[in-house]
């Protein structure tokens, strides 16, 4: 029996609660934008698009929190590379997750104070959080103003490249959503990081 | 060989020559239009008077004013003044009987004409009087207030650019309805405030910009090309999924031109409003509709394999 860390401040925790909701409430909403129709409706489509915007606000301003956050605090280290072996040690992860974990194997790379992500952990976080979020941010606030929008980007409406790379980056999100709630299922027990992600403590 | 090169480069020329001065033919002025342009168009005009026996300089009646420019740039631009106006006009001063005269209708001449049978006059006057431009007024709306006969020109079969047919289409209705005296020229009814009026509706410049008043206060049917049932407030469409969904209602009114002439292209639903535009719920592209729900189909899969596994396999 390891002893038990506090590995989530109350800011993370917080952070990461509001931001779960908002991407609840984001993709239920674009999705029934982008799927609108006369004869079904999951959202009437006015309250979508202004739970939509106002959600995404939310969303927006915790993320500037977040990079703050993280410049200032040390859970920005665990967001930061090693490059040297990375490859190496995202296959072992790779091969734990897809043979190693039915085997009953010890996880390769044990959640430690100074270790709070495995490395594919870190390939996909430092993903979403540096790259895939920041475009879906910025598309999102440049669709606030789509009057300012150049007419043609490369050969396409301007409103229209934007939007598709809005909904390019919010589906791949939304993907790893789904992804990381699994995942998040392989711990002590399935609801253990679940639990982490409340109080606090792993 | 050089000869024969010449040849060729000068019946090239000579063809590119021919068809410039076909496309760019000036259109002809009628002498006799000159005339009336001499008072009509301008805002002051000047004659001799008799009486006084001097010159003297009047303001033209702004109701009474033809931009020539305009004139020469509209559908009945080969017109002279008399076709429609009254042969006596050619005497100045006026006779004052001849404002008695009633101003001929579209349907004087378009009525049954083959010529411009496509154009479907009848039917366009079914819908006017079936419009609230009709029944709410007198019998003096008549075409010629949203059709200025002096600058009317088609647009929406004409104009490959939407954006521009929104704009001229949109200032018909702006002309009267964001124009106070004009307005109450009608009615006495008090002309509401546009921007006011429409403040439920979210971007509001984006949609002005974007589509023309008809598409939501006119009734839409297949038989003409540009609506002109125009309906009563009450009766706008306020639904946005009426426009915003796969099947917009704006395929069947502002883009049915193109749509007819441009279906579904690279499996974009609505794929006409992507020329010049473009609007949430109603762009999607089947192809990755498909590859979306693919990814997530096979994402789905593969964790509930994976999770069958660990449990069963614990």
């Amino acid at each position: 029996m390891t002893k038990p860390m506090y590995l989530y401040p109350l800011w993370v925790r917080l952070w990461h609660l509001a931001n779960a909701l908002m991407f609840l409430s984001l993709i239920a909403t674009g999705l029934s934008l982008q799927y609108s129709s006369i004869e079904y409706t999951i959202i009437p489509f006015q309250y979508a698009v202004s739970i939509h915007n106002i959600t995404g606000i939310v969303l927006c301003t915790g993320y500037i929190f977040f990079l703050f956050a993280n410049r200032f605090t040390s859970n920005g280290n665990y967001y930061q590379f090693h490059l040297k072996g990375m490859l190496n040690r995202t296959f072992i992860q790779l091969r734990y997750y897809s043979y190693g974990i039915f085997k009953n194997e010890e996880a390769p790379f044990p959640i430690s104070a100074d270790r709070k992500f495995n490395p594919l952990q870190k390939i996909s976080y430092v993903f979403v959080m540096y790259f895939l979020m920041p475009i879906v941010v910025i598309t999102g606030v440049a669709l606030f103003f789509p009057d300012m929008l150049p007419d043609k980007i490369v050969g396409i409406v301007g409103i229209h490249f934007i939007d598709l790379i809005h909904i390019i980056s919010g589906f791949t999100l939304s993907i790893f959503m789904v992804v990381h709630i699994y995942f998040c299922t392989i711990g002590k027990t399935p609801l253990a990081n679940f639990k982490s992600m409340i109080n606090g403590w792993y | 060989m050089k000869k024969l090169n010449l040849i060729v480069l000068l019946l090239v020329l000579s063809i590119f020559l021919f068809s410039q001065e076909e496309t760019e033919k000036p259109i002809e002025h009628s002498p006799e239009n000159s005339k009336c342009f001499n008072c009509h168009g301008s805002p002051m005009y000047s004659f001799y008077n008799e009486v006084l026996e001097r010159n003297v300089t009047k303001r033209m009646n702004p109701y009474f004013l033809v931009d020539s420019v305009s004139f020469y740039d509209q559908n009945h631009s080969s017109f002279v003044c008399i076709d429609c106006h009254s042969y006596d006009y050619r005497t100045f001063p006026h006779d004052n009987e001849l404002q008695m005269d009633l101003m001929p209708s579209c349907f004087d001449c378009h009525e049954g004409d083959d010529a411009t049978a496509e154009y479907q006059f009848e039917k366009i006057d079914h819908e006017f009087i079936e419009s609230v431009h009709s029944t709410k007024h007198s019998d003096e709306f008549t075409c010629w207030m949203c059709h200025n006969p002096h600058t009317y020109k088609i647009n929406a079969r004409d104009n490959e650019n939407i954006k521009e047919t929104i704009i001229y289409d949109n200032n018909i209705c702006l002309s009267c309805h964001a124009d106070y005296n004009k307005y109450q020229l009608i009615t006495s009814e008090k002309n509401s405030n546009i921007i006011e009026k429409h403040d439920w509706l979210p971007n509001q410049i984006a949609h002005f910009t974007s589509v023309r008043c008809i598409e939501c206060h006119s009734h839409s049917t297949d038989d003409i090309l540009v609506a002109h049932h125009i309906l009563p407030k009450d009766e706008a469409v306020k639904k946005c999924v009426e426009c915003h969904s796969s099947n917009s209602m704006l395929m069947a009114s502002l883009y049915k031109f193109q749509a007819q002439e441009n279906r579904r292209n690279y499996g974009f639903f609505n794929a006409a409003i992507l020329s010049d535009s473009y609007m949430i719920g109603a762009n999607r592209n089947l192809y990755l509709n498909i590859l979306s729900g693919a990814i997530f189909g096979i994402v789905s899969l593969l964790i509930l394999i994976h999770a069958i596994l660990r449990i069963i396999l614990k």
